[in-house]
């Protein structure tokens, strides 16, 4: 088969098994776009903006588990979609980007919408390459998907010049199913004798703790945690990304840890003696100070990344390994050896945990004519019988959604941890519609977010994407003001959001339907409507507490047993304190 | 503490600024970087010397193991090892004393002038680069015309080698 460039990139992409591209057009992709118009089998999906483009491939990519791919223009193109690809990096999500480059022989004359995009990317991207020689444009593809969806998964940016694409020019084209790169090698299996050791280590804990992450869902290996937890009976908290792999319904799950994780997870994570972390990175917002982590504990790690171990805290038994291979390890050890949990001291252990957990650390008061922000998500959890993909942006919206939306099933939680990228959601949303169109996917957002990829409403309507926006409207920057409540003695600078567009009449402007609430009365019916309306676009626009704060709170340089708690906790803790009851 | 890695890396475009763009983008020391092609055209040769604690180096050695570029990486100084640095120095060298004094010095330090006119002698040093300061030192400071070091280099002694 004789396929020019552009036809070569548009097979490929048949040949792996993509059905989906999202990417915005220009002069360097002109060749591409071409092609694509000339076929069907891959669908592409014009979004707004290159940022929506690579956030909608990510979310895509999060809730299916499979790369995805956007196409691009060269300069402003590639600059667009940067967010995006550094989003993803920071998550470690399989995204392959196309970016159009301006013709091989003007490179570096600062050509029109030149701009060196391998260089741009470099910082964020797993790898990336420009293609010098059309016959090795396939097998540079395929370099692509296998290295952003091996090892730890990661963006990998291709850099296309135009004449690479030229329709006149045609080589012979055949599928590179498989690749060899001898400086890359991704597989890394658990020694045997460390996770000997683990488990040793993990049944003789009295105060044991599982603390898992992202690595587990990219790996897919929910069901071996899964086993693994209850064969155990140890408590486990995930992290903001690991939600899901673990049900979080289950009574062995005490929440996310960090930041501003439960009371429980965190206190948990301060007095265990051994800690079980799988495919977790130790990031700041869950170690806080790094010199008061957990300080009574022995720390088994397993993630797939040699640079992710010892990086922040010290393991004590290393495991590099992927998180499925060693998590079935384990079990096999743990159903052969004749070594039993100590169940008093477990029991012990989770007596105290309880005695945590009744401070009910999420409480929050609710008030008359008021929408709480909190009882917006949990609203949105019964009305969507917890079943939904949920999105978010960033922001106290985002803590609110992982706090009030227990997770059953891995993938239906996708949000950007790692980077924080305001104006993931929305596009986010599009692309997990786009993957499961006949599923509930909402997008649990804040006014200022929003407004960051409001532009993709447009797509949404073009693609019949109809996702539900759940926007938890406090007129403020809602995360940064109650920093400058807390650190800044209320001084509010520069996050009142004035001005703000009437959301209604926007949504309805897009084609979509809009909904405002702003009494507690009215949520109920409203959230349902919103979600029985399934072949519409529903812009929910909830009027929120102006000033309600996250809670509980790690401050910096704060250790895990010293979080700042709700007013409605601090009292309990008083009262339980006068009656010599608290522990 | 300071340390020689040594790696072995995809003679491609853009593989030395991922090299040390990791460096700058993480905040790593930096001493010296050489790098030139290998026996075998397809493999570039490098040699970076940094310091750190036991923890940054180790990260260090994890971050460029995980560069798609890097074929092989040894970090040299946990073996015996040979380090060797090369240098050009022009000084002024006008009248009889002073290009005696230069061709003095320059035997000691077992240095070879390279390049001779009326008025400058251009030096050729090789050794550790703590021999190289000594012979900067040694030399009046305003005679010094120019100097161009080459950065470390560095080998295994005996059949320990770092090759594909
Ligand atoms: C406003 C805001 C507040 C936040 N507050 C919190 C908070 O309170 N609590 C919290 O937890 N987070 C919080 N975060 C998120 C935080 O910034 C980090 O993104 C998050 O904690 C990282 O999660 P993780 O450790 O699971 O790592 P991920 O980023 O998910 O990384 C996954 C790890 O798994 C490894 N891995 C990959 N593949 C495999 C495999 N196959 N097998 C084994 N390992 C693998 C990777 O190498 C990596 O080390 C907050 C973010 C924002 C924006
Ligand atoms: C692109 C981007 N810019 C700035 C920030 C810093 N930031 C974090 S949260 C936040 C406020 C978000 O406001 P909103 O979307 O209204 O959510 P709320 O906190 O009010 O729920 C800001 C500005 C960010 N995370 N991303
Ligand atoms: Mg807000």
């Amino acid at each position: 088969m004789e396929l020019s460039g552009s036809e070569i990139i548009i097979q490929f992409l048949k040949d792996e098994g993509v059905k989906h591209i999202f990417g915005y057009p220009g002069g360097a992709v002109l060749h591409i776009y071409d092609a694509l118009q000339k076929q069907t089998d891959v669908e592409h999906i014009l979004v707004r903006h290159e940022q929506g483009a690579s956030h909608a491939a990510d979310g895509y990519a999060r809730a299916t588990g499979k790369p995805c791919v956007c196409l691009v223009t060269s300069g402003p193109g590639a600059t667009n979609a940067i967010t995006g690809i550094a989003t993803a990096y920071m998550d470690s999500i399989p995204l392959v980007v196309i970016t159009g480059q301006v013709p091989s022989h003007v490179i570096g004359q600062d050509a029109f919408q030149e701009v060196d995009a391998v260089g741009i990317s470099r910082p964020c991207v797993k790898h990336n390459f420009l293609v010098k020689d059309l016959s090795k444009l396939a097998e540079t593809l395929k370099k692509a998907f296998y290295v952003a969806t091996t090892g730890r998964p990661g963006p990998v940016v291709v850099d296309i010049p135009k004449d690479i694409t030229a329709p006149h020019i045609k080589i012979p084209y055949e599928y590179p199913a498989k690749v060899e790169m001898r400086s890359y090698n991704p597989n890394f299996k658990g020694h045997p004798r460390q996770i000997k050791r683990a488990v040793e280590l993990m049944l003789g804990a009295k105060r044991p703790m599982v603390y898992t992450g992202g690595g587990v869902i990219m790996d897919d290996a929910s069901q071996e945690l899964r086993d693994f937890v209850h064969k155990l009976g140890f408590p486990i908290t995930q992290t903001l990304m690991g939600l899901g792999a673990f049900p979080g319904t289950d009574p062995q799950f005490i929440g996310m840890l960090g930041m501003h994780g439960t009371y429980e997870a965190n206190m948990a994570m301060h007095e265990c003696d051994v800690l079980i972390c799988i495919g977790a990175r130790f990031d700041d917002r869950i170690t806080g100070v790094t010199s008061k982590f957990c300080p009574y504990a022995q720390i088994i790690h397993v993630d797939i990344d040699p640079a992710s171990i010892s990086k922040t805290i010290n393991a004590d038994i290393p495991i590099v390994g992927g998180a499925k291979q060693v998590l079935t390890e384990m079990l096999k050890q743990l159903e052969k050896t004749e070594v039993q949990v100590d169940q008093a001291a477990l029991e012990s252990w989770w007596n105290t945990i309880k005695s945590w957990q009744s401070q009910d650390s999420f409480a929050y008061a609710k008030k008359d004519g008021v929408i709480q922000p909190q009882e917006a998500v949990e609203e949105l959890y019964k009305v969507t019988k917890g079943d939904a993909y949920i999105t978010s942006d960033v922001g106290q919206h985002q803590m609110y959604a992982a706090q009030f939306y227990p997770f059953d099933e891995p993938r239906r939680w996708i949000n950007s941890g790692g980077l924080g990228t305001m104006g993931f959601g929305l596009p986010a949303a599009m692309g997990i519609k786009l993957a499961f169109p006949d599923k509930d996917v909402a997008c649990v957002t804040g006014e200022g977010s929003i407004q960051m990829c409001i532009q993709e409403l447009s797509t949404c309507l073009q693609y019949g994407l109809h996702v539900k926006i759940i926007n938890l409207n406090n007129r403020y920057l809602g995360m940064v003001r109650q920093w400058q409540e807390f650190f800044y003695e209320k001084r509010y600078s520069h996050v009142y959001m004035d001005s703000l567009p009437d959301f209604v009449k926007l949504a309805e402007a897009y084609g979509h339907v809009g909904i405002r609430v702003d009494d507690p009365n009215d949520l109920h019916d409203a959230m349902v409507e919103a979600f029985k309306l399934k072949d519409r676009t529903v812009f929910l626009d909830i009027i929120t507490d102006q000033e309600a704060n996250v809670y509980p709170m790690i401050s910096a340089g704060k250790a895990h047993n010293e979080m700042d708690i709700s007013p409605l906790q601090q009292a309990k803790q008083a009262l339980l304190k006068s009656k010599g009851e608290l522990v | 503490m300071r340390h020689i890695i040594s790696l072995l890396v995809e003679n491609e475009a853009g593989a030395l600024s991922r090299i040390s763009g990791l460096f700058s983008a993480r905040g790593y020391n930096i001493e010296s970087l050489t790098v030139a092609t290998t026996e075998d055209q397809t493999l570039s040769r490098m040699t970076i010397i940094t310091t750190g604690s036991d923890r940054i180096i180790e990260q260090i050695t994890k971050q460029l193991n995980k560069l798609v570029d890097v074929v092989k990486l040894q970090d040299i100084t946990e073996g015996n090892f040979i380090e060797r640095e090369m240098m050009f120095v022009k000084v002024k060298a006008e009248g009889d004393t002073q290009r005696g004094e230069v061709k003095r010095l320059s035997d000691i330090f077992r240095a070879r002038i390279i390049d001779v006119t009326d008025t400058t002698f251009c030096i050729e040093l090789t050794g550790s680069g703590s021999k190289l300061d000594a012979y900067i030192k040694s030399m009046h400071e305003n005679n010094i015309v120019e100097v161009v070091r080459s950065g470390s280099m560095g080998i295994l002694r005996g059949e320990k080698a770092l090759t594909l």
